[in-house]
């Protein structure tokens, strides 16, 4: 039984799957069946569902979502977060297509493999399949169950194409990698299902960086998934920036898995879409695993945010670090769903989530569900959730020394912001996203 | 320069002004003194138009005008300063982006033209080393893990910066030791002008040896209860309040 808002993503997938990549691969096919089979069954979430109990996606429903079909939509000119030449590999997905004509890769390395997964899936299809649908399973292929993930498996069905990274051994990669998604529709509302997977071996680092912008002003469905795989004493710095256009809807799933003394640091920023859910699961595999999930968003007219984590301790002495700031102006909602759970074996483990929201307007609201699951006795855990106007304290120190009431209020927020932003170890990224809440806060 | 008429203040219904009346004069200096609670800081906050105070009856005109009706920034670009009895700690606002923000919000108000960074960062520079502030005070946010005397401290550097026509000093001299407190006295012996005047609000005489006050005011139960000169705050330091409890009821 297909449920009612599934349908029209079930016949996609009969139209598409001949030009999914990887067609032909028995095992990939495989996957994106059971993928299918469960999106079907699930159908798309509901605040029945436990977890989507804050975010409704009636206003998804009811769009009629198309294609894209691959046709090549001209840019102009590239909406990096870089300065020109801090990056040396730029991949560019248009519509979830890979743009080669748009993208920059250094010439590769032993140990390092940097391109899209279409390509990867061509070339050597055994390294991707040890990983794909392995790290996030969600079609019932692998043993453990993240949870049920109806939209993790759609994309798992309909996977376009993204980020391929791999870097062998030691292998380390200095400049950031910068992932450029371009969701571009006008008057045919379009959906797309980004896949990327990063696979750091023993001891290897990297910098990505992924920015979702919008083209042509029409609704878009992004919903994204991301494999990430983090050997011993790997590091993976892992930003984002979610800015697209307000027709659009923003889904992203993505699944970490942390080995020994492995550091995965993630923070992501989300200013666009009408509708956002950044969705982030870390299991912390190995003695020492490291992880900090942080994040901003800026939201107003009727804008709805939603920041869902889980993060699972398994073994001793893993750590973990949640700190995520918004502000909500007018109507806007936000969510944030944060779950630690620590295994019986994972003593000395540490876990602290916090989360602040800023509430410029009476309508604005924000729903909060931290979770602390815990199995083993000696550990540290922690979660805080502040929700609150401007400190009027402040605003009237400001105003006293002269600052008009917009300004100063400005400056306020642009501070509560900006803390997080310092945490940042991409230098060359702090400026733009320093400009973003600037930009947000100018358009006010 | 500063004129205030029978004015009465409530705060959540319950009166603390209950008929202010002082009238200062360009180039004074006039000390407030009186009992905790008396009303002090609300006559410096009504002053600056912090929010939640009602006036019921009364007048105060600056330079002439109705200073009520003045927004709190307008009445900073018109000179008004206050020196908060607790400086509000801003997290996350680089003392120095405050202080240009506040500088140049002023002068853009009066038409002047806005200092640029260097400019701004020489005149800086010449106030923390005549107020014996350390230069790391400014890199750092407003107010957030400064000490006491610290804070006041970075009171005295806006007002050099901002340089008010009337500037209202609310206990700055409370928890200085001597030096800082020297450092506040001469900040503001500095600024002394036949066309500025100041409001020093105290609990103690000594801060008066250094700043000689032209008049001393006893404000007890929100009336000024008694005024006369510099000797007043002297003789306060002997007798305590005692005596205005019974007039001030
Ligand atoms: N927001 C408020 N809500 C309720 N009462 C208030 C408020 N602000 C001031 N008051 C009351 O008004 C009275 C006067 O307070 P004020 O701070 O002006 O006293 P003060 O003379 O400055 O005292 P101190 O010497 O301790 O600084 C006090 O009784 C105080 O509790
Ligand atoms: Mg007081």
């Amino acid at each position: 039984m297909t449920t009612a808002g599934a349908q029209p993503f079930v016949e996609q997938y009969g139209a598409l799957k001949g030009a999914l990549p990887g067609v032909g691969l028995p095992w990939l096919a495989e996957l994106r069946e059971a993928g299918l089979a469960r999106f079907a069954s699930l159908g798309l979430p509901t605040p029945r569902d436990e977890s989507w109990k804050y975010t409704n996606l009636r206003p998804l429903e009811k769009v009629a979502f198309g294609t894209p079909n691959g046709e090549a939509v001209s840019i102009d000119r590239l909406p990096s977060l870089l300065p020109a030449g801090a990056s040396e590999n730029r991949l560019v997905f248009v519509n979830g297509h890979y743009r080669a004509d748009l993208s920059t890769l250094k010439s590769l390395r032993e140990g390092v493999e940097i391109g899209s997964l279409a390509a990867s899936l061509e070339r050597s299809p055994e390294t991707v399949a040890e990983y794909l649908g392995q790290i996030a399973p969600a079609g019932g292929a692998a043993g453990e169950q993240p949870g049920e993930q109806p939209l993790l498996a759609l994309n798992t069905a309909l996977s376009g194409d993204g980020l391929m990274l791999r870097l062998g051994r030691g292998a380390k990669v200095k400049t950031p990698i910068e992932v450029i998604f371009i969701g571009a529709a006008t008057e045919q509302a379009l959906a797309y299902h980004p896949r990327n997977l990063i696979v750091l071996e023993p001891e290897s680092q990297a910098v990505v960086i992924e920015h979702h912008v919008s083209l042509g002003g029409g609704a878009t469905f992004a919903n994204s998934a991301t494999e990430i795989e983090l050997g011993d004493g790997a590091l993976l710095h892992h930003y984002k920036m979610q800015a697209e256009g307000p027709e659009t809807f923003h889904v992203s799933t993505v699944h970490a898995r942390v080995g020994r003394d492995a550091h995965y640091d993630s923070f992501g920023m989300s200013l666009g879409s009408r509708l956002s859910r950044n969705e982030v699961s870390v299991r912390l595999n190995g003695q020492g695993a490291n992880c900090h999930l942080n994040g901003a968003y800026m939201v107003r007219g009727k804008q709805h945010c939603d920041t869902t984590t889980l993060v699972e301790h398994l073994v001793p002495r893993t750590s973990c670090r949640e700190v995520f700031k918004g502000v909500l102006d007018d109507e806007a909602r936000a969510v944030f769903q944060g779950r630690i759970v620590v295994h019986p074996d994972a003593q000395q483990s540490d876990g602290h989530q916090l989360s602040k929201a800023m509430l410029l307007s009476e309508r604005a609201e924000i729903d909060i569900k931290p979770e602390l699951e815990i199995y083993a006795d000696d550990v540290k855990c922690s979660h805080g959730a502040t929700a609150g106007d401007l400190d009027h304290d402040a605003l009237f120190y400001l105003r006293s020394r002269g600052l008009p009431e917009r300004p100063a209020r400005r400056l306020l927020i642009e501070a509560f912001l900006t803390e997080s932003i310092e945490a940042i170890a991409a230098e060359d990224l702090c400026p733009a996203f320093l400009a973003s809440i600037a930009d947000w806060l100018k358009t006010d | 320069m500063l004129e205030i008429k029978n004015l009465h203040v409530t705060v959540e219904d319950k009166e603390i002004l209950k008929g202010i009346d002082l009238t200062i004069m360009p180039g004074e200096i006039h000390a407030v003194m009186g009992p905790n609670g008396s009303g002090k800081s609300t006559l410096a906050y009504i002053m600056t138009g912090r929010e939640g105070y009602e006036v019921t009856e009364g007048e105060v005109l600056y330079q002439g005008r109705d200073l009520l009706a003045m927004a709190p920034e307008e009445r900073a670009a018109e000179g008004v300063f206050l020196a908060f009895q607790y400086p509000v700690e801003i997290p996350g606002v680089p003392n120095t982006t405050f202080l240009k923000e506040a500088v140049n919000a002023q002068r853009r108000h009066r038409g002047e033209d806005e200092l640029d960074a260097m400019q701004f960062l020489k005149v800086v520079r010449q106030k923390v080393k005549e107020l014996g502030i350390a230069d790391e005070m400014l890199k750092r946010a407003v107010n957030v893990g400064f000490s006491g005397g610290e804070k006041k401290r970075n009171e005295m550097l806006q007002m050099a910066l901002l340089e008010p026509r009337l500037a209202v000093l609310d206990e700055t001299d409370s928890g200085l030791d001597i030096d800082a407190l020297k450092a506040v006295a001469d900040g503001v012996n500095a600024l002394r002008a036949p066309d500025r005047s100041m409001l020093v609000i105290t609990h103690y005489q000594r801060l008066l040896d250094y700043i000689v006050p032209d008049k001393v005011h006893v404000l007890a139960g929100g009336r000024i209860v008694r005024s006369g000169g510099k000797d007043l705050a002297r003789e306060l330091e002997r007798t305590g309040y005692a005596e205005f409890a019974t007039v001030a009821a």
